[in-house]
């Protein structure tokens, strides 16, 4: 099983996010995660959903997503051609011994320390799945207290947008 | 306003409290007349038989809470067969909704996944754009199912009525015109192969393509089969009409199509009635897959050439492509294809055996009431043997003749549906073939019908069980009948006696249980055309459909009789 970043504009009406989460629950697809937010547009919202399917079951989720009426765009977002990023804030157990190790650790991941408490350190980072993946398994050892991952989000790299396309074809 | 400006011309429904201030102005139309059923569910499925048979969109109405959730059946009915309907339902006030008020159910949320769309309007002014979208998603594109809930309080507000309205569709665009390069694709295809079947569905019927299909039958003598919703499509006194595909469908086109070596798929959709197991389902055939919803296309059976289109724009550019004086389809390549099906179509015809008592075949019946009543009349069915039967014994020879509830096979259908059926056509005689088992679900509306004169005419197949299940537990459970028996008619047990059932509602009933009353039974009813008719048939209980594909198993293991499975020589 692979996974796939696809990114759906919807318009922005309410039950829009029920009915694409309806539609996986009903057609027996994996989501990974599902981040959702407004665009530049005040009419358009944007969803990214990572899906864990094979090739031919992709093909299906993208059409049954394409039917529903309030879906103007589904992409897919290859990681080669797009940027991919996740916040991802984790509470570690740090005492006196540890916490100097930990905070090393932050900083060679580029983190950012965002709380401190006696017995724990919370550290908010940002990155694509494998840094996520390769910081927490760092972290682990320490013992990870609570996690929390926003779901990634994707933009396309290079200048066009996939916004324009799809409402000058609307 | 909105309805009538749309044009409708019949609405079924029951009022009720969230409702109520859109069926006040209903009293006054001059152009929409409404139908009071006895339940919602009647209006639902009176909606489908309505739509089903005219190909217009039909229409129903109900309440907040129980009524809009008693719809839901015939809402996923629509939703499975593709049928377009548009469900109107009242809802509690915006300021309620989310507090568990009197009579509340989230229909929007509950209906999501059967319906094609759907809408929650509070704004009065957002009304006639909703009720038009409605309209319009319902039917363009793969037909269906849309719901409009509207508050309490959007109906009851005074706004100016602003016609017609602006859509306001942006993601909706559904593709009608087929791809030149696909179209010729699939010419090459056509020209190429030796066996080729045509597989026609029910998108056929939807999309009004009769005609032309009937054209390119006769252009490349392709041999057809007709699926559960496509019968009719093609008549059945067409010598290339092998007939219905799947679990219960004719050796000849079952193995037709298991032989063929192209399947020009129109309107269908491979489902699992149709193909059996999928990993043996017609091994050695390539295929064009034509369908107006492209998540169909590849969905159970990749396509080797998919055309994403509307049947009828499909099968007129393939024949042109095929009937140009250079690219020209041989009719002749396919000769010796067609000598064996016609020779298959020979060896194993439908059939029966009548049994060794005197009790009344059910095929019989349904086969005279087909011939006497003909084919220009309308056959509705309910759920279940007699439906199988329905489906094999009448001969079909035009489309929107056979209305039926295939995809999710709901028991009670045919009542209401037929019903439906009559409104919409009430020139033709409208059969509605029903079960013991499934009229009981439903008959109810024998008084809407009374009432309004809507004569349908129904024959239930009565013996005595539910017979589908009871044919399996008879094949599959060592005849262990568990739950199936339902004390209609059975050693002369009547809980209810369907013709005293039909005297109450002010119907003429009448009861036959041999062979020698069939056709003056049927005659009888068909002299009657004030009132609704009830014929109670009883009929033999062991009675089984064949032939008949067990489900899972690949269509080569096909039985024609309890264990008998025709062998297939090497060279077949």
């Amino acid at each position: 099983m692979s996974k796939h970043t696809l990114s759906v504009l919807v318009e922005n009406k309410p039950g829009v996010l029920t009915r694409i989460a309806g539609l996986f629950s009903r057609r027996g697809f994996n989501i990974d995660s599902l981040a959702v937010g407004p665009t530049e547009h005040p009419e358009v919202s944007r969803m990214t959903v990572v899906v864990d399917v094979e090739d031919l079951p992709l093909e299906q989720v993208t059409k049954q997503l394409n039917k529903l009426v309030e879906v103007l765009k589904v992409v897919e977002l290859e990681r080669t051609a797009s940027v991919q990023r996740a916040i991802l804030m984790v509470k570690v157990r740090a005492d006196m011994q540890t916490r100097s190790h930990i905070l090393e650790t932050t900083q060679l991941f580029r983190a950012k320390v965002v709380d401190v408490a006696p017995d724990a350190v919370t550290i908010e980072a940002t990155g694509d799945s494998d840094k996520l993946e390769a910081l927490l398994r760092i972290l682990e050892p320490f013992g990870i207290k609570e996690l929390v991952h926003s779901g990634m989000v994707a933009i396309g790299r290079g200048g066009r947008s996939i916004i324009d396309r799809s409402l000058r074809s609307a | 306003m909105s309805l009538e400006a749309l044009g409708v011309d019949t609405v079924f429904g029951i009022p009720g409290g969230a409702i109520l201030p859109a069926y006040d102005p209903l009293l006054d139309s001059t152009t929409v007349r409404h139908i009071l059923v006895r339940h919602e569910q009647g209006a639902g499925h009176a909606a489908e038989g309505y739509a089903s048979v005219s190909g217009k969109v039909g229409v129903c109405m109900a309440t907040s809470g129980p009524g809009a959730t008693n719809l839901v059946t015939p809402i996923a009915d629509a939703y499975m067969d593709s049928v377009p309907i548009v469900a109107i339902t009242g809802q509690v006030t915006s300021r309620s909704i989310g507090t568990d008020a009197f009579q509340e159910a989230d229909i929007r949320g509950i209906t999501m996944p059967i319906t094609k769309h759907n809408y929650l309007i509070t704004d009065a002014s957002a009304i006639p754009r909703a009720i038009a979208e409605a309209f319009h998603i319902a039917a363009t594109g793969r037909p269906g199912p849309v719901l409009v809930d509207i508050s309490k309080d959007a109906l009851q507000a005074e706004t100016t009525f602003v016609w017609p309205p602006k859509l306001d569709l942006p993601g909706y665009r559904p593709v009608a015109k087929p791809h030149g390069k696909q179209i010729r694709e699939a010419a090459r295809l056509i020209r190429e192969a030796r066996r080729p079947v045509l597989y026609v569905g029910g998108g056929v019927i939807r999309s009004r393509a009769s005609e032309v299909l009937a054209q390119f039958v006769d252009l490349t003598q392709i041999p057809v089969v007709t699926t559960l919703m496509a019968r009719g499509a093609v008549p059945d006194s067409h010598p290339l009409n092998l007939g219905m595909p799947g679990m219960h469908g004719s050796v000849a086109a079952v193995t037709a199509l298991q032989k063929s070596d192209l399947l020009i798929t129109l309107g269908a959709r491979f489902d699992d009635r149709v193909t059996g197991q999928l990993s043996t389902f017609a091994p050695g055939a390539k295929v064009i897959h034509a369908d107006i919803d492209p998540a169909e296309i590849s969905k159970n059976r990749v396509a080797d050439v998919p055309i994403v289109g509307d049947c009828k724009e499909v099968i007129t550019d393939l024949l042109a492509a095929l009937g140009g004086e250079h690219e020209a389809v041989r009719p002749a390549d396919y000769e010796d294809w067609r000598i064996q099906v016609a020779q298959w179509k020979a060896t194993f015809p439908l059939g029966y055996t009548p049994h060794d008592d005197e009790t009344l075949s059910p095929q019989y019946v349904i086969e005279r009431i087909g011939a006497i009543s003909g084919p220009e009349s309308v056959f509705v069915a309910g759920v279940g043997q007699h439906q199988m039967w329905a489906a094999q014994f009448v001969r079909y020879e035009r489309p929107n003749s056979w209305i039926n509830s295939g995809g999710l096979g709901t028991m009670g259908f045919a009542v209401p549906a037929a019903m439906g059926a009559k409104v919409a056509q009430p020139e033709r005689t409208v059969w509605a073939i029903d079960g013991d088992g499934c009229f009981q679900m439903t008959n109810q509306e024998l008084a809407t019908c009374v009432i309004n004169k809507i004569p349908i005419k129904v024959a239930i197949i009565n013996n005595s069980s539910l017979g589908m299940v009871r044919q399996w537990q008879t094949l599959f459970y060592n005849e262990r009948y568990s739950n199936t028996d339902l004390h209609t008619s059975h050693q002369q047990v009547r809980v209810p006696d369907f013709v005293k059932l039909a005297e109450a509602y002010g119907c003429m009933g009448l009861r036959c249980d041999s062979a020698a009353d069939v056709d003056a039974t049927i005659k009888a009813a068909m002299e009657v055309n004030d009132v609704p008719v009830v014929l109670d048939f009883v009929v033999h209980r062991d009675a089984m459909v064949w032939p008949m594909v067990p489900s899972g198993v690949s269509n080569d293991q096909i039985q024609v009789a309890r264990g008998l499975t025709p062998v297939w020589d090497r060279e077949d």
